[in-house]
């Protein structure tokens, strides 16, 4: 089979819902089990066995669980941006229930990396919060993710409330370039970033590891809450066809 | 132990950031496994439900 060939075969499967279903739940707990673990030994890495920055002192530490927060974050709206794009051109219908499955994720971990920022800025800044580029932009990227949720259920009809999604996924991606140079183009409280495709990190190798770590983590446990949610869309979107109706038979929610 | 906790004045604000951290991640993984089992139990639920309806042309007792 030629690349194009295949190409066109996975895209045709994985726009298909029941094909994704049977395929993901040896993903969704790999996921869940890989994320945990790496979370779990970045944290106690970066808590307990890395030494103490000369400038932050211990309240450097934070960092192992903001940036990846914040990155995780920024990726998943890049996800639903894609997917509404996706959706916008072919009227895919997985499209739309990634995006469901993807907005309450990206709203979480937004959260968690608006309120570890503040409690950084406290000991640091002096301050939790300012309206600074970087904190007014990451705050837009909340909205943005309360928004896809909100908007869904504001409209009656599920295929013009799926277009209006997809569209706003689509429109909020200005947001996503604005997060990353608000630093460089802006006079921030927020320092700019220490981490740059291509060049030497501007922060030690040590401080490194924990880090790797954490963001790997947090990307594991993001694709594998994502699938689960894109699961369980999938069984709510789904709930009058035969196989749904034959997986229920089947099924026991013990497990 | 104790040095370790007081992380050299900082730990409300190191505890605090990581027990947010932790308790969002909990949340929100949490939330798609609780929200499938809450949906089956109710489409099983429903089909139950249907199941002791009377097929049309039943005799009624």
């Amino acid at each position: 089979m030629g690349l194009a060939a295949w190409t066109k075969r996975t895209f045709h499967k994985t726009g298909s819902p029941r094909w994704f279903f049977s395929g993901s739940r040896g993903w969704m707990i790999g996921l869940y089990a890989a994320g945990t673990a790496l979370v779990a030994v970045g944290s106690v890495w970066g808590l307990g066995f890395v030494p103490v920055e000369r400038y932050q002192g211990d309240s450097f530490r934070i960092l192992f669980v903001h940036v990846p927060a914040v990155y995780l974050a920024q990726t998943i709206y890049l996800g639903t941006s894609v997917a509404g794009l996706v959706y916008l051109v072919w009227r895919m219908k997985m499209a739309d229930l990634v995006i469901a499955a993807a907005a309450p994720v990206g709203l979480a971990i937004t959260a968690a990396g608006l309120a570890t920022g503040v409690v950084w800025g406290m000991p640091t800044w002096g301050t939790g919060w300012v309206w600074d580029a970087r904190i007014t932009s990451t705050f837009v990227l909340l909205l943005l993710f309360f928004g896809l949720m909100a908007l869904r259920q504001a409209i009656p009809s599920s295929e013009r409330a799926a277009m209006a999604v997809a569209l706003l996924a689509v429109v909020g991606a200005v947001n996503l370039p604005i997060i990353k140079y608000s630093v460089e183009w802006f006079t921030t409280l927020h320092q700019p970033a220490s981490l740059t495709l291509g060049e030497t990190p501007a922060i030690a190798p040590v401080f490194l590891v924990p880090l790797a770590l954490n963001a790997l983590g947090y990307y594991c446990l993001g694709a594998g809450i994502i699938i689960a949610a894109l699961r369980m869309k999938i069984i709510e979107r789904e709930s009058g066809t035969a196989w749904v109706a034959d997986w229920l038979d089947r099924t026991d929610m013990k497990r | 132990m104790t040095e370790f906790f007081a992380m050299g004045g900082y730990g409300v604000y190191v505890w605090t950031a990581y027990g947010l951290s932790l308790l969002a991640l909990v949340a929100v993984g949490a939330w798609p496994l609780l929200a499938m089992r809450a949906l089956v139990r109710g489409m099983k639920r429903r089909r139950a439900a249907d199941a002791t309806v009377a097929p049309p042309g039943a005799e009624l007792p």
